[in-house]
């Protein structure tokens, strides 16, 4: 941990967005993680990804677990809601909130332990209701704050820091998330924020249940020969099925794609996803042809990466609720209230 | 792009702008780290081993060095280098055990040296020590040069000149006081192994306007003026005083005359305000002694009545571009201006003179009656004779003049030696890891956002009372302790180990700066422009390195780096270390000067 307050002066030359703040006002405080640890590169790229969007910090909730993962709430949007629950208990707190004030945008963030250990309920339950948010898992196949215990998501076969062979199965959060109806799945990697920034964007901006699954090595306990979640593995395996470019609502497309080579996907906010394909034939609408991909490579060892799975029509709890379309907070005792004839009515219709 | 060498002596020495600016290249961060810790006597030793005159120059540097400090490009001023190295002058101890003694054994080699200016006293001092016979002239009774007969006592006191003089002149040195040269061959005559000419620029240009002959009187050269000011001949002007010129003269002539009885003193320039040589905080200085200065006014004659001064007769004039570009003083077209006053100081401009050398002795002039003095060795095209300071490429500053003497001083060395004088030695590197432990530094690496603190000035009123008043009462340790923490420690670099590199982005992701780029390389025009800020100050480098598994490279704007260390701190596998690079330049006599040392 760094003892030092990051200084606050900051290039002369950083660009600002729309709002006239630089990325470097999208920061929490400094991280206290450990020095390389990959969850500090998915920070930045939230950082990254909230600038590029010129997102307003108070409009942002941002909700996690418990694990180094959910620590790190603390290191970006400083000016934004925040609950640091109970471990697993993030989708449940988020989902509360999600139902009191639709209005804000959701960030879950959550590891691999707090969801699919002892989470592992409560994540299949916000993606099946269809929670309008963004859930980040960073993924690094350890209890990195215990340190070190495999999580259930650690490949059978690798190795621990320690030497032992992990013999159980493991859960895949993103084919998970395919199952159980999330509309907006993706995997990526920490150490390759040009694939990773874009697909936060696009998240954000989905308004369903996104869920995303970053690899996310973790330096301290699982980072050596032997590890399928290190630097080297993941690099040496990656299969990225596309690259993402996001394109502004009302911005034209401007950049010249070949034929053929991009697939352009409209978004519910007007913006266009353009994903440019890489090397394999991969159709991101077609949800079981994502699932059988995903576990074909699987089997190779390979890490596949990229937007896996848009609906482009999405609907979340809200609309299924079909829940009145204003923060709770606005609504006065006179929207809540519907008075003593009303409630004679009911009464009546109960006798 | 190349990958770089940091190897090369030069590319961390860059890093340290301020070092890098500074004609003797003082290892500035490394004494305003010692100021920090209180070791005044430290501090000040470093600087007297670089530029000789601490306590001189902390009154007085043009300091280079704080246009180019890179606190300036971060927030809106540099740290105020050179009045922290007053600090270390004022606070120290008697550091005289701390001083080269008188050489034991002679070497019986006589240099001679004309003139005891900065630039000729620091050529004594490099080469005294070594048992060379230096012997001093000067016209003047005390050695100083113009740092004694110019610059205003209020500005520069006496006790510091003659202490600074003093360790130099005890260093087993012959000074002629009083002495001055009238011939070149007759001193080579005498036998001396080699010359140096140390003699500045002593002579101040007169304005031959209409009325000059007339109002002679009360019309007087502003270089002569303030020497007898200096040493005491003149002790008091009239009440309106015209100051006519822009430069550090101009400004030192009209502070003086507000203290000889100078009530209504102005300076009057021909060009803008901008363009005026005197320096920004010259300038304050004058302002904030009521002195107005009015610009765009070309003298036309002096008005006279009865063999007096009365006044000066302006044109208005205005800057225009002509078809070239370049920029003319044209008449404004406005009726012309009258000002009166009683006396007139001229302080447009300083020349060289050298009536004392013959044209006969090898010695080369050029076709503005120059001596043709190689900028390197400082040689002249007599292989003995040597100029230094202001004589060899006219006026300049007193660092100036101390950066020539420690060259030519290498050059008589090397000379005297049999050594080949073009060959010169490459600086003295010493490198060292500041990791104490996994978050601490042997250096202070928080960076504070105070803004430069303001040296305390002396009470206007009293200050104006008596010309040999320091105005400035110098930091209070205190302060300094501010002032020195603004200070980046641009010596303490960002190394770069390429083969250690997991590419985990840490160091980018924490870079306050965003200094940290990896990418695929470029061309270095198109590689500016796509790292996490764009580069667009050419003048710093750009600090490339590779050997990383992806075949990416590492690029870092040194730019805008605040040497934090968090790049550092936060690198999981030490590829980043911040390493102190104490940089000093080969003075004669420094070891082997032959010494080629790599810096990595
Ligand atoms: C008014 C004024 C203010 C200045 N203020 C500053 C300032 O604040 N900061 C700064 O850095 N610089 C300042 N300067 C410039 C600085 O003083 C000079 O650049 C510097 O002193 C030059 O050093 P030098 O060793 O070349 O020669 P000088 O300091 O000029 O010394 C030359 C010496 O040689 C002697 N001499 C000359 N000819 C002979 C001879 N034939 N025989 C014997 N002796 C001889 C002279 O008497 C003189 O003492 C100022 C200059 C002036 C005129
Ligand atoms: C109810 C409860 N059970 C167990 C723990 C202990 N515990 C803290 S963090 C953690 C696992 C975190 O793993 P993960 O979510 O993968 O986070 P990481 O640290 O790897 O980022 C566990 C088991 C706890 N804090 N609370
Ligand atoms: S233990 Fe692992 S996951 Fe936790 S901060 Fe350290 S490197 Fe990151
Ligand atoms: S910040 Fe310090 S080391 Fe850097 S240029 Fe300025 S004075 Fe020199
Ligand atoms: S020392 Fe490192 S982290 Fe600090 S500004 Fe420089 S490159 Fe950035
Ligand atoms: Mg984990």
């Amino acid at each position: 941990m760094t003892y030092v307050a990051k200084p606050k002066f900051h290039h002369p030359d950083l660009p600002t967005n729309d709002l006239g703040y630089t990325h470097r006002d999208y920061e929490g405080t400094i991280s206290t993680l450990c020095a390389g640890c990959g969850h500090d590169s998915i920070t930045a790229a939230i950082i990254e990804a909230c600038f590029e969007l010129s997102i307003e910090p108070h409009r942002v909730a941002k909700i996690s677990g418990i694990g180094c993962s959910s620590k790190t709430p603390t290191y970006f949007l400083g000016n934004s809601h925040g609950f640091n629950s109970v471990h697993g208990r993030m989708p449940s707190v988020l989902t509360g909130a999600n139902l009191a004030n639709r209005e804000l945008i959701y960030l879950g963030v959550s590891g691999d332990g707090d969801s699919a250990s002892i989470g592992f309920g409560q994540f299949a339950h916000a993606l099946r209701r269809g929670v309008n948010m963004l859930y980040i898992v960073e993924n690094n196949g350890v209890y990195g704050l215990t340190k070190g215990q495999f999580s259930a998501t650690a490949d059978r076969g690798s190795k621990s820091k320690r030497g032992v062979i992990n013999t159980d199965n493991s859960i895949d959060l993103a084919a998970m998330a395919l199952q159980l109806g999330a509309t907006f799945v993706a995997r990526s990697f920490s150490g390759d924020k040009a694939q990773l920034v874009p697909i936060i964007k696009a998240g954000i901006e989905h308004e369903g249940a996104a869920f995303l699954d970053v690899i996310s090595p973790c330096v301290a306990f699982n980072n050596h020969a032997g590890s399928t979640k290190s630097f080297d593995y993941v690099r040496e395996h990656n299969e990225a099925v596309n690259r993402l470019d996001v394109i502004p609502a009302r911005a034209p497309i401007t950049v010249n794609y070949a034929e053929g080579a991009v697939q352009i996907v409209e978004q519910h906010d007007g913006s266009k996803l353009a994903l440019r394909k890489l090397g394999a034939d991969y159709d991101l609408r077609d949800r079981t042809a994502a699932m059988s991909f995903l576990q074909r490579h699987a089997a190779k060892g390979q890490v596949v990466t990229g937007v896996l799975f848009i609906d482009e029509k999405p609907h979340d709890l809200h609309h299924h609720l079909a829940t009145v379309n204003r923060p709770l907070n606005t609504l006065s005792e006179k929207d809540l209230c519907p008075g003593s004839a009303a409630l004679a009515k009911i009464n009546a219709g109960l006798r | 792009m190349k990958l770089t060498d940091i190897g090369d002596p030069n590319y961390f020495h860059k890093v340290v702008d301020c070092q890098w600016a500074c004609p003797a290249h003082t290892p500035v961060p490394e004494y305003i780290r010692l100021i920090a810790q209180g070791r005044y006597s430290d501090a000040y030793m470093i600087n007297w081993k670089s530029n000789v005159f601490p306590g001189i120059l902390g009154r007085t540097c043009d300091r280079p060095c704080e246009p180019a400090c890179r606190r300036g490009r971060v927030e809106k001023e540099p740290v105020a280098i050179c009045r922290l190295k007053r600090v270390a002058a004022d606070f120290k101890d008697d550091i005289r055990e701390r001083l080269p003694k008188p050489a034991a054994r002679k070497l019986g080699k006589r240099i001679a040296l004309v003139g005891a200016g900065p630039a000729s006293l620091t050529v004594a001092r490099d080469l005294a020590p070594l048992g060379y016979d230096c012997v001093v002239f000067d016209a003047d009774r005390k050695a100083g040069g113009m740092m004694r007969s110019q610059i205003p006592k209020f500005r520069l006191p006496d006790s510091v000149i003659d202490e600074e003089c003093d360790y130099i002149l005890n260093l087993g040195i012959t000074f002629h006081g009083g002495q001055r040269i009238d011939s070149l061959k007759a001193l080579l005559a005498d036998g001396y192994d080699a010359v140096f000419v140390g003699s500045g620029a002593p002579r101040g240009r007169d304005l031959e306007i209409p009325g000059r002959a007339e109002a002679a009187k009360n019309i007087h050269i502003g270089i002569d003026w303030l020497s007898s000011v200096s040493f005491g001949h003149v002790t008091k002007i009239g009440k309106r005083v015209i100051v006519l010129g822009g430069g550090n003269t101009a400004m030192d002539c009209c502070r003086s005359a507000r203290r000889l009885g100078g009530e209504d003193v102005k300076v009057v320039v021909r060009s803008g305000f901008e363009e005026m040589k005197a320096s920004p905080w010259e300038k304050e200085d004058a302002m904030h002694e009521d002195i107005p200065i009015h610009n765009y006014l070309v003298p036309k004659f002096f008005t006279h009545e009865n063999g007096k001064l009365t006044g000066i007769t302006f044109e208005k004039v205005k800057a225009e571009r002509d078809a070239k570009g370049r920029r003319n003083l044209v008449p404004a077209g406005e009726p012309d201006q009258h000002f009166p006053c009683d006396d007139v100081l001229v302080a447009v401009g300083q020349e060289n003179a050298f009536p004392w050398i013959e044209r006969d002795i090898g010695i080369d002039f050029d076709k503005w009656n120059m001596p043709v003095v190689d900028e390197k060795t400082f040689v002249s095209t007599n292989p003995k004779v040597f100029f230094g300071g202001d004589a060899a490429f006219g006026p300049k500053n007193i660092i100036w003049a101390v950066a020539h003497g420690h060259d030519a001083a290498l050059s008589i060395h090397k000379m005297l030696s049999g050594e080949n004088i073009t060959e010169r030695p490459l600086p003295d590197v010493q490198v060292e890891s500041q990791k104490m432990g996994i978050h601490e530094w042997s250096y202070h690496n928080e960076i504070t956002t105070d803004h430069r603190y303001r040296v305390p000035l002396r009470d206007k009123a009293a200050a104006l009372k008596d010309i040999r008043a320091e105005v400035e009462l110098g930091y209070d340790p205190n302060l300094a302790l501010g002032e020195a923490y603004r200070c980046l420690n641009c010596d303490v670099q960002t190394v770069f180990t390429g083969q250690l590199c997991i590419e985990c982005d840490a160091c980018v992701d924490i870079c306050p700066m965003d200094c940290i780029t990896f990418t695929q390389n470029g061309e270095e025009d198109e590689l500016r422009t796509r790292l996490q800020a764009p580069a667009k100050n050419t003048s710093q480098d750009l600090y490339v390195a590779d050997n990383l598994k992806t075949g990416r490279v590492m690029v870092k704007d040194e730019d805008v780096c605040l040497h934090c260390g968090l790049c550092a701190e936060r690198c999981p596998t030490g590829a980043w270390d911040m390493q102190k690079y104490l940089i000093s330049m080969t003075h004669a006599g420094d070891g082997k000067c032959q010494a080629v040392r790599s810096a990595a």
